[in-house]
C-alpha cells in the first residue's frame, strides 16, 4: 500500500518539478537533456505504479483525493511513455528549428517548461478522484498547449492558437456547466462537500442520482469534452492547432490530450449509465463518433498540409473510439482501449516522421514533399509503415483493435458496420492517395540532408506491431479488467 | 421574515445578472461593454455574499471577496489598460446585427426556462429558482463571444461565461467546494494572462485585434 503511494507521489511530482526547473534553464541543449531526464523519471514512476496497482487492485490515495484503477493506470503508463519518446524526439528536432527558424532561446525555455506542465496536467487529470479537479487539470493541459501551438509566433500560428483557445474555452465552459449540474443532483445525497464530486462515491451511488439531471448534464459534457476530443462538428480547432504548432506538440496533442478528454467522457458515461439505467448516453456517443468519422474521412481528401491531413486522421480514429465506448460491451471497450493505445503510439510516430520530412523538404505542403524513400530512406519507410499501420493493415495493432470492434458491433448494432467500414475505406483511400507520391517519386532539388532521429518512431511502430501480433498476457489481462470496469462491472 | 427578504434579494440579483447579459450584448462601444462586465463582477460578488448569509457556508465569504477583487476590479482594470494602450477602435462590430442578436437571445432565455424549470423544482435550496436564469446567462455570454469580431470583445465574452458559470454554481448548489472554486479561479487567471500575451503578439504581428484581419493575413 505504501509502495503504491510512493510511486504515485513520485510520478505526479516529477513533471511538476521538471516544469518549474526548466522554466529557469537557459541553455537549450541542457534543458532538452533535463526534459528527457524528467520524462524518464515519470515513466519509471508510472511503471512502478502500474505493477503495484495490478498486484494490489484499485485503491484510493491521499485521503481519497486520488484514485487508481486498471483504467487510469494504463493511460498513465501510456502517457508517460509517449511523453518520454516525444522528449527524446524533440531534442534534435527543436535544435534544428532553433537554428533554422531563429527561435529565441527564451522560446525554447517556454517550450520545455510547458511540455512538462502539460504532462503534469495530464497525469493529474487521469488520477484525480474529483470531477471538478478533472476539469481543472484538463484546462491546465489545454492552456499549456495553447502556448505551445503559438510557439513560432507566425501569423498563422497565432491565429490557430487563438481559434484553439476560443473553441476549447467554449467547450470547457459547457463541460463545467455539466459538472455543476452533476453537483446539483449529487449534493442532495452527499451534502455540500467534496464528497458530492468524488467519482468513486458517485459511482457507488449512481442509481440514486436523478436520471433527468444526469442526462442533461451528459448532453453538456458530451459537447464540452467532445470539443476537446475533436469530435465533429466541434473539431474546427484541431487541424489548425496540429498544423501550426511544433511537431512534438502535434504528436502529444493527437497522442495524449485527446485521450484525456475521451477518458473524462467515458468516466461520465459510466455515471450516467448507472443513473438512467438506459443506453441513451452510449447512443449519443455512437452518433457523435460516427459523424466525426465520416466528416474526417471526407475532409482528409481536401487537404494540402501534411500535418492537417494526419490530424483529420486523428479525428477519424477518435470518432471510432467514441463509437467503441458508446457501444459499451466489454468486448467493445477492450477494442476501444486497445485502439487508444495503438493510435497513440502510431499517430505520434507518424507525426515524428512527418516533422522530419517537413524539415528535409523545407515545407509542410504535400505537393512539395516528394521522393522521401530515395532521399531519406529512413523517413520514407517510416512514413510508409506508419500510414499502413494507421490505415489498419494487418499485422499492426490497429487492425486487431478494429477487428475486435467490428466483432463487438456485429453482436449489438449490426447496421453500424456498413457506415463505419465505408468511412474507414474512404479515409484509407485518402491517406494513400497523398502518401504514395510523397514516399516515391522524385525528390525536389531544394531538399536538404538532415540528421533524422528515427529511434522513437521505430520503437512506437514495433510496439504497435507487437500489440497486433500477440498482446502479452499481463497486458491483455489488464485491458480486460479495465474493459469490464468501464462496462459497469464492479470496481476491482 | 428575514428568509423571505433574502430570497427576494437573490431573485433581484438573478434578474440583474440577466439584465447585464442583455446589456453586454447590446453595447456598441467597447468601453461600455467593459463597464457592464465590471458591473457583472460586482453583482456576482454581492450574490455570493447574500448566499453566504443564507446558507451559512463560511467559505463563501472568502469567495465573495475574491470575486469582487478578481472579477469586479482586477480583470476589468487589466482589460481597460489593454484597450487604452492599444488604441483599439471604439466601435464594436457584431457579425449579426443587433435586432437579430436580441431575438436569438430572447429565444435562448425561453429555451433555458423550458429546460430548467422541471429540474429547479427538485431542489430544496432557497436559491433554486435562479437556475433557469443562470443557464440563460451562460448562453447569452456564449452568444456574445461568437458574434463578435474583435479579439478583445471575445475575451470579455469568455470571461463573462466564466462569471455566468460561477453564478450558476452559486445559484444551483450554493457554490462548488472550495478546492474546485480555487482551481477554476486559478485557471481563469492564467487564461487572462495568456490573453494579454496574445494581444501583444497580435498587435505586433498583425497590427490589429480584429479577427477578420487576422484570418486574412494568416492565410498569406
Amino acid at each position: 500500500m505504501t509502495g503504491t503511494m510512493n510511486w504515485f507521489i513520485f510520478t505526479l511530482l516529477s513533471p511538476l518539478i521538471g516544469g518549474l526547473l526548466l522554466a529557469f534553464i537557459r541553455q537549450p541543449a541542457r534543458s532538452s537533456a533535463i526534459n528527457i531526464g524528467f520524462s524518464c523519471a515519470t515513466l519509471i514512476g508510472s511503471l512502478g505504479l502500474a505493477v503495484a496497482v495490478l498486484q494490489q487492485g484499485s485503491h484510493e490515495a491521499l485521503a481519497g483525493f486520488f484514485f487508481l484503477d486498471a483504467y487510469n493506470v494504463f493511460l498513465i503508463t501510456l502517457t508517460s511513455f509517449v511523453s518520454l519518446t516525444t522528449s527524446i524526439f524533440s531534442g534534435p528536432y527543436m535544435r534544428f528549428e532553433w537554428l533554422h527558424r531563429d527561435l529565441p532561446e527564451q522560446r525554447l525555455r517556454l517550450y520545455h517548461a510547458m511540455f512538462q506542465l502539460f504532462v503534469f496536467g495530464m497525469l493529474l487529470g487521469f488520477t484525480t478522484n474529483n470531477i471538478g479537479v478533472l476539469w481543472i487539470a484538463l484546462e491546465l493541459a489545454t492552456l499549456a498547449t495553447v502556448l505551445l501551438v503559438s510557439l513560432y509566433r507566425t501569423p498563422a500560428s497565432i491565429a490557430a492558437a487563438w481559434k484553439y483557445f476560443m473553441l476549447a474555452g467554449m467547450g470547457i465552459a459547457l463541460a463545467l456547466l455539466g459538472t455543476i449540474l452533476i453537483f446539483f443532483t449529487s449534493s442532495t445525497i452527499f451534502g455540500h462537500s467534496n464528497d458530492a464530486l468524488t467519482w468513486t462515491l458517485l459511482f457507488a451511488h449512481a442509481s440514486e442520482l436523478d436520471a433527468r439531471v444526469m442526462m442533461m448534464a451528459f448532453a453538456f459534457l458530451m459537447v464540452g469534452y467532445g470539443t476537446k476530443i475533436g469530435l465533429a462538428p466541434m473539431h474546427a480547432w484541431l487541424p489548425d492547432a496540429h498544423a501550426e504548432g511544433p511537431t512534438p506538440v502535434s504528436a502529444v496533442l493527437s497522442g495524449l490530450l485527446l485521450n484525456l478528454a475521451l477518458y473524462a467522457l467515458v468516466r461520465f458515461k459510466m455515471l450516467v449509465d448507472g443513473a438512467t439505467g438506459t443506453a441513451m448516453a452510449g447512443h449519443i456517443m455512437i452518433a457523435f463518433g460516427l459523424f466525426s468519422l465520416c466528416i474526417a474521412a471526407l475532409s482528409l481528401h481536401k487537404q494540402h498540409d501534411i500535418k492537417r491531413m494526419f490530424s483529420f486522421s486523428s479525428i477519424e480514429h477518435m470518432g471510432l473510439m467514441t463509437v467503441a465506448f458508446g457501444i459499451g460491451t466489454p468486448l467493445a471497450n477492450f477494442a476501444g482501449l486497445l485502439h487508444m493505445t495503438v493510435h497513440s503510439l502510431v499517430k505520434s510516430g507518424i507525426f515524428f516522421t512527418v516533422g522530419h520530412a517537413a524539415q528535409a523538404m523545407g515545407s509542410q505542403n504535400m505537393e512539395q514533399i516528394r521522393g522521401l524513400i530515395r532521399h531519406h530512406p529512413g523517413i520514407g519507410w517510416g512514413l510508409l509503415i506508419g500510414t499502413a499501420a494507421i490505415a489498419g493493415f494487418p499485422p499492426f495493432g490497429v487492425f486487431t483493435s478494429e477487428f475486435l470492434l467490428f466483432s463487438a458491433i456485429l453482436d449489438t448494432h449490426p447496421w453500424l458496420v456498413l457506415p463505419l467500414l465505408t468511412g474507414l475505406l474512404v479515409a484509407f483511400a485518402g491517406l494513400f492517395r497523398f502518401v504514395q507520391p510523397m514516399v516515391f517519386g522524385q525528390a525536389p532539388e531544394h531538399a536538404i540532408a538532415i540528421k533524422a532521429n528515427m529511434l522513437p518512431v521505430y520503437i512506437h511502430f514495433a510496439l504497435a506491431l507487437l500489440l497486433g501480433l500477440a498482446i502479452p498476457g499481463p497486458l491483455a489481462n489488464w485491458y480486460e479488467q479495465a474493459a469490464t470496469l468501464i462496462a459497469g462491472g464492479a470496481p476491482l | 421574515m428575514g428568509d423571505v427578504m433574502l430570497q427576494e434579494a437573490i431573485s433581484v440579483a438573478a434578474s440583474l445578472m440577466l439584465l447585464i447579459s442583455f446589456a453586454l450584448l447590446a453595447q456598441h462601444r467597447l468601453l461600455s461593454v467593459l463597464h457592464w462586465f465590471a458591473a457583472q463582477g460586482v453583482v456576482l460578488a454581492l450574490t455570493t455574499l447574500l448566499v453566504a448569509v443564507i446558507s451559512g457556508h463560511n467559505e463563501l465569504y472568502f469567495s465573495a471577496l475574491m470575486t469582487l477583487l478578481l472579477k469586479g476590479a482586477l480583470l476589468p482594470w487589466l482589460l481597460w489598460r489593454i484597450i487604452r494602450k492599444m488604441h483599439v477602435h471604439r466601435e464594436v462590430e457584431p457579425l449579426v446585427n443587433m435586432p437579430v442578436t436580441m431575438f436569438i437571445a430572447l429565444t435562448l432565455v425561453l429555451v433555458c426556462f423550458y429546460v430548467a424549470l422541471p429540474i429547479e423544482r427538485m431542489s430544496q435550496l432557497v436559491t433554486h429558482n435562479t437556475l433557469a436564469i443562470a443557464m440563460a446567462t451562460v448562453f447569452l455570454s456564449m452568444l456574445m463571444m461568437i458574434t463578435r469580431k474583435k479579439a478583445i470583445t471575445q475575451v470579455i465574452g469568455f470571461l463573462s461565461i466564466e462569471n455566468a458559470l460561477f453564478f450558476t454554481a452559486i445559484g444551483a448548489t450554493h457554490g462548488m467546494p472550495m478546492i474546485v472554486e480555487l482551481g477554476v479561479a486559478f485557471d481563469v487567471l492564467i487564461a487572462a494572462i495568456i490573453f494579454g500575451l496574445f494581444f501583444t503578439h497580435m498587435r505586433s504581428t498583425f497590427d490589429s485585434l480584429d479577427l477578420d484581419v487576422i484570418q486574412e493575413k494568416s492565410k498569406r
